[in-house]
């Protein structure tokens, strides 16, 4: 008895080139995201913003990272696309570079912080009693301080900032939402008889959990953190405006905003900070409206409006 | 109910315990201690400090430490700035606490203003171009950075069309009177837009599918059988029923608020207590973030309780036993 509804990608992707089989939910589910135009847009350009980060040493021949004190906060030229920053480095450079660091980060804090939410949801929606209550506890304890606020503090407690460490700080601070919704689908899915039938048939724990649980939570536990990734991504950028993120000059899009603090460079030059702002923006755009496309591609009886 | 609302309040205080708990720990972790800036002096030799530890207690065993913390805690002592030399964070919180408190207020019902008649006139006529607009409008207003939107109204309002200003809460402090508050509401329009803009875009969402939902509800259509009008039915039936999550989730709001005012205040040099917080992390003044992170953990936690309550008084269905 598989309870598989929510197939992964490269089930979709199997499905998609065997055409004479009846559609499997893994299908329907694709056929929906790609009817969601607002996803499908989404998804294309995000992947176009993930490219040019990739190839960023093909786009530009500047590097992002050095500074030349004769040439600073220069207005847009041949040379300089976007101008330079406050330091004499190249802004268009960094914008594409910034994109590196910022995805990077968004992406490996969103999925530490989902291994953190999974595990310990798993746990207390499972096991229950004590042990839930102890870590629901706890996370309603993290829940209680903004995450903004916590971050902050941890980061003022460390001696010096790094990419790593960085990452850790933003994770172990987010991770709860994710614990509250893993546990969540597994407290009703706990009751359904399929589960029962898995107990009475003395399956051990682990193979309920990984073989039932899981695979029928995926759905909610991917598109939480698809939007927690875009999350991510607007929190080291607020951290790095305000100058306690990614350290300088390693270049994100949030520490090219944070120029944009000096009035001077707010009123003469937008086109140093306006972009990493839009790029910013049109990430998270994408972000949310994949992450609204698997909701429903997941969640066919979750579409009403 | 009363017997929830007790249950809930038993949740409540352990909760607040804990949280003093974390906060010491974090203190605790903080590297130094109130005496470290003053042992620079080479001038006083190293036992003159060793006493001045033991009279502060710093030798004391951790529990102790604690304990003592708490019982000043409870006396509404929350210690001393390492930075401003000794000044009490008392006093440097009351002196920015009001301003953030204006803000967050002005802000949240900027939101109400704004999500409450857009949800309702986007569910009455849904796919119209109102409608798209309010949703177009709300998923950019969750997607931008607020801190971004301020810069973006900065270089709007202020440096480009000169109508508002962009930094502090006045532009002259001799100001009394009727002048001194439009002049302090005038400086107050972009944060607290930019501080509403993510709540009014939740909202807008919130209070479109809530009357969507009642719109399509049995009680609606039976009220458009008997032959009510549109009016009585639009604000009787759907706009009161759409309110509640909104009641209800004031209590959470209100977190919400405070955590984006830290980074709003940044913006516009807005001397609340987000911005005591930036300059505390910058200078390192563990007293005061502490007593920060004490306020608003409270303050949430404060918030949730209310909301927990509120939506168990609003929503009779709800059972909690």
């Amino acid at each position: 008895m598989k309870n598989n509804i929510n197939p992964t990608m490269e089930q979709k992707e199997q499905t998609n080139t065997t055409d004479e089989l009846p559609k499997s939910p893994g299908r329907l589910g694709l056929q929906r995201f790609m009817q969601n135009k607002l996803a499908v847009a989404g998804t294309i350009i995000l992947s176009l913003i993930i490219l040019t980060a990739i190839f960023a040493p093909l786009l530009t021949n500047i590097d992002p990272t050095k500074a030349d004190l004769t040439k600073i906060e220069q207005p847009p030229s041949s040379e300089h696309i976007l101008g330079t920053d406050s330091s004499g480095r190249d802004n268009f450079a960094r914008l594409l570079y910034g994109g590196r660091i910022s995805l990077i980060v968004g992406f490996s804090a969103m999925m530490f912080s989902l291994i953190i939410g999974v595990v310990t949801g798993t746990i207390a929606g499972y096991f229950g009693g004590k042990i839930d209550s102890l870590i629901m506890r706890f996370a309603d304890l993290m829940l209680a301080l903004p995450f903004f606020v916590l971050a902050l503090t941890i980061i003022a407690i460390v001696d010096e900032v790094t990419i790593a460490l960085f990452v850790f700080v933003i994770a172990i601070t987010t991770w709860p939402n994710l614990t509250r919704i893993v546990r969540g689908s597994f407290l009703t899915l706990r009751e359904r008889e399929f589960i029962l039938s898995a107990q009475a048939l003395g399956a051990k724990n682990h193979r309920i959990i990984f073989k039932h649980l899981l695979p029928n939570a995926v759905g909610p536990i991917i598109v939480n953190a698809t939007l927690l990734m875009a999350t991510m991504i607007i929190l080291e950028s607020g951290m790095s405006f305000i100058g306690m993120g990614i350290p300088q000059p390693t270049p994100t899009w949030g520490n090219m905003l944070s120029e944009a603090q000096n009035i001077r460079i707010l009123r003469n030059h937008p086109e140093a900070w306006l972009p990493p702002g839009l790029i910013i923006l049109l990430t998270v755009l994408s972000i949310n409206f994949i992450g609204d496309g698997l909701r429903d591609a997941f969640d066919p009886r979750g579409n009403k409006s | 109910m009363s017997r929830y609302i007790i249950r809930r309040l038993l949740v409540f205080i352990p909760m607040l315990f804990l949280l003093t708990i974390i906060i010491f720990a974090l203190a605790k972790a903080a590297p130094g201690d109130p005496l470290t800036g003053k042992q620079l002096d080479p001038t006083v030799s190293k036992e003159v400090y060793e006493i001045q530890r033991e009279e502060l207690g710093l030798n004391d065993s951790l529990p102790k430490q604690y304990w003592n913390w708490l019982s000043s805690l409870a006396s509404g002592d929350l210690g001393n700035s390492m930075y401003y030399n000794g000044r009490s964070v008392e006093s440097l919180i009351s002196s920015r606490l009001l301003n953030t408190v204006y803000l967050g207020v002005f802000a949240y019902l900027i939101t109400l203003a704004i999500s409450i008649p857009l949800g309702i006139y986007s569910a009455k006529r849904p796919y119209s171009i109102l409608d798209y607009t309010a949703t177009t409008f709300s998923f950019i207003g969750l997607a931008i950075p607020n801190f971004f939107f301020g810069l973006i109204g900065i270089y709007i309002f202020s440096i480009h069309l000169g109508w508002l200003p962009s930094q502090s809460t006045m532009s002259d402090p001799l100001l009394t009177g009727i002048p001194a508050l439009l002049d302090r509401l005038h400086h107050m329009i972009l944060p607290s837009f930019t501080l509403a803009l993510a709540g009014t875009a939740t909202y807008m969402r919130y209070v479109r599918s809530e009357a969507l939902d009642i719109l399509g509800s049995e009680y609606i259509r039976m009220a458009k059988a008997k032959g009510m009008k549109e009016r009585t039915i639009l604000y009787k039936h759907t706009l009161r029923n759409a309110l509640i999550p909104i009641i209800t989730l004031s209590g959470y709001e209100f977190g919400i608020l405070l955590g984006g005012a830290v980074i709003t205040e940044q913006v516009f040099n807005y001397p609340g207590l987000g911005m005591l917080f930036i300059e505390s992390i910058m200078n390192r003044d563990y007293p005061v973030i502490m007593s920060i992170n004490l306020l608003l953990g409270a303050t949430i936690l404060f918030g949730n309780l209310l909301s927990d309550i509120l939506y168990s008084v609003a929503d009779p269905r709800i059972r909690y036993d």
